[in-house]
């Protein structure tokens, strides 16, 4: 096949390794603006699923924002930023890096949330209750009891959140925002087959490393006593 | 229905092992036992859930594994513990269920559901278009035995049927089934784990162990006649006190000698129906430490305590 | 964004209302073939894990990582093969809804209840009867939970297959960002949301309708 062979011809060219257009600085961006959408993103939401769930208050809200959140479509989410980023930092910063990390935080924040409110909800009430017996206080029945109990199910609503940034990251290049959506519109938009499929390869298997990567860690970082839970998103 | 050398193997394990007997038609056969005692094998080896490794299933002379499994499993009436309704079938449709795969014309469906129903002690009207989420334990109980009943079989498997009702309630429910059973005359094999349960109900009883069958008696005989160590121990220590349950007044040798006016007047009066359990608990319960037994009218004589005593200590 | 232009402009929508029904229907026609195709795909498959658990593990690896492969991504690894063409984007968007509808078909089939399936067995239903009959019927619930999460990440997905050429609400969006005309843009991501949330309405009133005894509780 003549495509497969001009991929590999276009992985192997050094022209795509120097510059401002080179594989590694776009690999770089990408993982950038991924990387701090997520980490905005589990600041904000982390603290809020883990209290909603030790109060079990506002349950409705916790679960609601995960459908919503899944309502937003990604590409609307970038769409969105643009007037947003233009408003709040003035019009040159309405297109490149602000608009796409803008548009990404919101897509971290649905599954930490709702991840952390049911797993910190789905704790045992014996354990709470015989902690909360033993004279464990409140901060403590959640930082010594519910989050370690909870982690799994934590961790994997952080990886959905990553996962899902990392894919929505590709259309920032439609923002004039750098990162691997670059080969792909730029592919699109001069018709050229070998960067667009060179583009699509890597962008596939950034998230799949990604996914795979949290997956290690997440089994590495459990305790060997708790079976990881099925379940949530 | 005839066992024959009916024998159970798993991965090499014997669950159920070269098990034989007959249960007369009409009758209630209760098979009890320790769990792992191979029970609820061999009771679901009858309608083919499970196919037995060897031996023959017998009902009307006909072997069960001839036959083409669920034409045999609509012939047979069948109720587990957990009842098994369908929670998106309102109580009639689960009721007709059997008539409906048998292809019955819709009208005597329904009347055949109705006529359940009300046998089963649950209002018609009130209860058809509910669905089973809507009932408590006890009625979906009575609702799992009218669904077994529906296509008047010959035959029932009824598996701990009412072993998750509290005590009250499965005393009422034993009672209910012992009538309808009585009345339809059906063949029932009938799996627990409760000895009381199965004396209560049972016209046989077979005690498994293992695998294999123990000892098939009636109920009285199974008290009065443990064949070993192991069904002495399972029947209970107070077996003599449990066949004065199998026992009536009626039955045992009264003091005529005594004349009704020289009985004190605090004594009990004791039917000749009544069990001779109930009638030590009111002789205790009274000073007087006798019964009066009168049949309507007619004076029979004295029960004593020693009477009873006889017959407990006969036994063992 | 130019300067001096209002963030809508309302004379523009009000004169672009026939437009907007256009591209609501190529929006639901998208949506609706990707989540039948997906369906009935997954509903064979599911099948297939029940009726032979070993598959299960290499299923969901396979619809796994379909649904981890970013979508412009996926579309764009298609192009060379299928061009820019409905095939293309229709391809993408069921390879995205078989993940979430395999697992909610399997789960929903295996959550019946083990003495509900040992009683209609028992009683004389034939393998296929119990499928229809006993264990559709209740898995139901869980299964159309299922379809809601697809359709709703379907009708997302389905503004990035702009991107080649189809799109639906997409299409304003993408115009809208490439002509810097925020009216458009904002107007085809509102409608694509409220697209989402119809149908995902529409779908819990189908699932009330279906399943009478769960609300008898």
């Amino acid at each position: 096949m003549t495509l497969l062979g001009d991929v590999a011809r276009w992985f192997a060219d050094p022209a795509h390794y120097q510059g401002s257009d080179a594989v590694q600085t776009r690999v770089l961006e990408h993982l950038e603006v991924s990387g701090l959408a997520v980490l905005v993103g589990v600041l904000l939401a982390l603290p809020v699923g883990l209290y909603l769930g030790h109060t079990g208050r506002f349950g409705f809200i916790a679960v609601n924002v995960a459908n919503v959140g899944r309502a937003i479509p990604s590409l609307a989410a970038i769409a969105l930023a643009i007037p947003i980023a233009g408003t709040l930092l003035g019009a040159a910063n309405g297109l490149g890096f602000w608009p796409t990390f803008l548009a990404l935080i919101p897509l971290a924040i649905p599954p930490v949330l709702t991840n952390a409110y049911v797993a910190v909800r789905g704790v045992d009430g014996d354990v709470t209750e015989a902690a909360r017996g033993m004279g464990l206080g409140e901060a403590g029945i959640l930082r010594r009891i519910e989050l370690p109990l909870a982690l799994p199910l934590i961790l994997a609503g952080i990886r959905t959140a990553a996962v899902n940034v990392v894919a929505t990251a590709t259309l920032g290049a439609l923002v004039a925002f750098g990162g691997l959506g670059r080969y792909i519109v730029d592919g699109l938009a001069l018709q050229e087959y070998d960067r667009l499929f060179a583009g699509a390869l890597l962008v596939a298997l950034l998230a799949i490393a990604v996914e795979v990567a949290f997956g290690t860690f997440e089994r590495a970082a459990v305790s060997p006593g708790i079976r990881v839970q099925q379940g949530a998103l | 229905m005839e066992f024959r050398d009916v024998s159970k193997r798993y991965a090499g394990q014997l669950a159920v092992d070269q098990l034989s007997f007959k249960v007369p038609a009409g009758r209630i056969c209760v098979l009890v036992g320790p769990s792992g005692s191979g029970k609820t094998t061999s009771l679901k080896m009858v309608n083919r859930l499970i196919e037995p490794t060897g031996g023959s299933i017998l009902i009307d002379g006909r072997d069960v594994l001839r036959e083409e499994p669920t034409a045999l499993r609509r012939r047979i009436g069948y109720v587990i513990q957990q009842v098994g309704l369908f929670p998106h079938q309102t109580i009639a449709e689960n009721v007709g269920t059997v008539p409906r795969l048998l292809g019955w014309p819709k009208e005597r469906i329904a009347a055949r559901t109705e006529q359940l129903l009300a046998l089963v002690g649950l209002e018609p009207s009130r209860f058809a278009l509910r669905y089973p989420a809507q009932l408590s334990g006890g009625e979906r109980q009575r609702v799992g035995v009218a669904r077994a009943l529906a296509a008047e079989p010959p035959v029932m498997l009824m598996d701990e049927p009412f072993g998750a009702v509290d005590p009250i309630v499965r005393d009422r429910l034993q009672n209910e089934f012992l009538r309808i059973q009585r009345d339809q005359g059906t063949t029932v094999l009938f799996v627990t784990h409760d000895i009381d349960e199965a004396i209560k109900l049972g016209d046989r009883v077979a005690v498994m162990r293992g695998g294999k069958l123990v000892q098939y008696a009636p109920p009285a005989e199974l008290l009065a006649h443990p064949v070993n160590a192991f069904v002495a121990e399972f029947v209970g220590s107070d077996r003599g006190l449990k066949r004065l349950v199998l026992l009536t007044v009626g039955g045992v040798d009264l003091d005529t000698t005594v004349a009704r006016a020289a009985v004190s007047p605090n004594a009990p009066i004791l039917s000749p129906a009544s069990t001779l359990r109930d009638a030590l608990v009111r002789m205790l319960a009274s000073e007087a430490q006798v019964g009066i037994v009168v049949d309507r009218d007619r004076y029979l004589g004295v029960l004593t305590l020693s009477t009873i005593g006889r017959m407990i200590r006969d036994d063992t | 964004m130019t300067e001096g232009e209002p963030l809508i402009r309302w004379d523009w929508i009000a004169s672009h209302l026939d437009e907007f029904a256009f591209r609501l229907g190529e929006h639901v026609e998208l949506t609706v073939i990707a989540v039948g195709v997906g369906f009935v795909i997954a509903f064979a498959l599911s099948l297939l894990i029940l009726r032979a658990p070993r598959t299960e593990g290499p299923i969901t690896a396979v619809t796994g990582t379909m649904y981890t492969i970013p979508s412009l991504a996926l579309f764009a690894l298609l192009i060379p093969y299928t061009g820019l063409t409905v095939v293309t984007a229709e391809i993408g968007l069921v390879s995205y809804t078989l993940l979430i509808l395999v697992r909610n078909i399997v789960r929903g089939i295996r959550g019946v209840p083990a003495d509900v399936r040992e009683a209609a067995v028992g009683m004389g239903y034939a393998p296929r009867e119990v499928l229809w009959r006993i264990e559709l019927p209740l898995a139901l619930a869980v299964i159309i939970a299922g379809v809601r999460l697809a359709t709703i990440s379907t009708i997302g997905l389905v503004t990035v297959t702009s991107l080649i050429g189809q799109g639906g609400f997409g299409f304003l969006i993408l115009i809208g960002i490439q002509r810097f005309f925020t009216t458009e843009l904002i107007a085809g991501a509102v409608l694509s949301v409220a697209l989402a949330i119809l149908a995902d309405a529409l779908l819990v009133l189908l699932q009330r309708r279906l399943t009478p005894w769960a609300r008898a509780a």
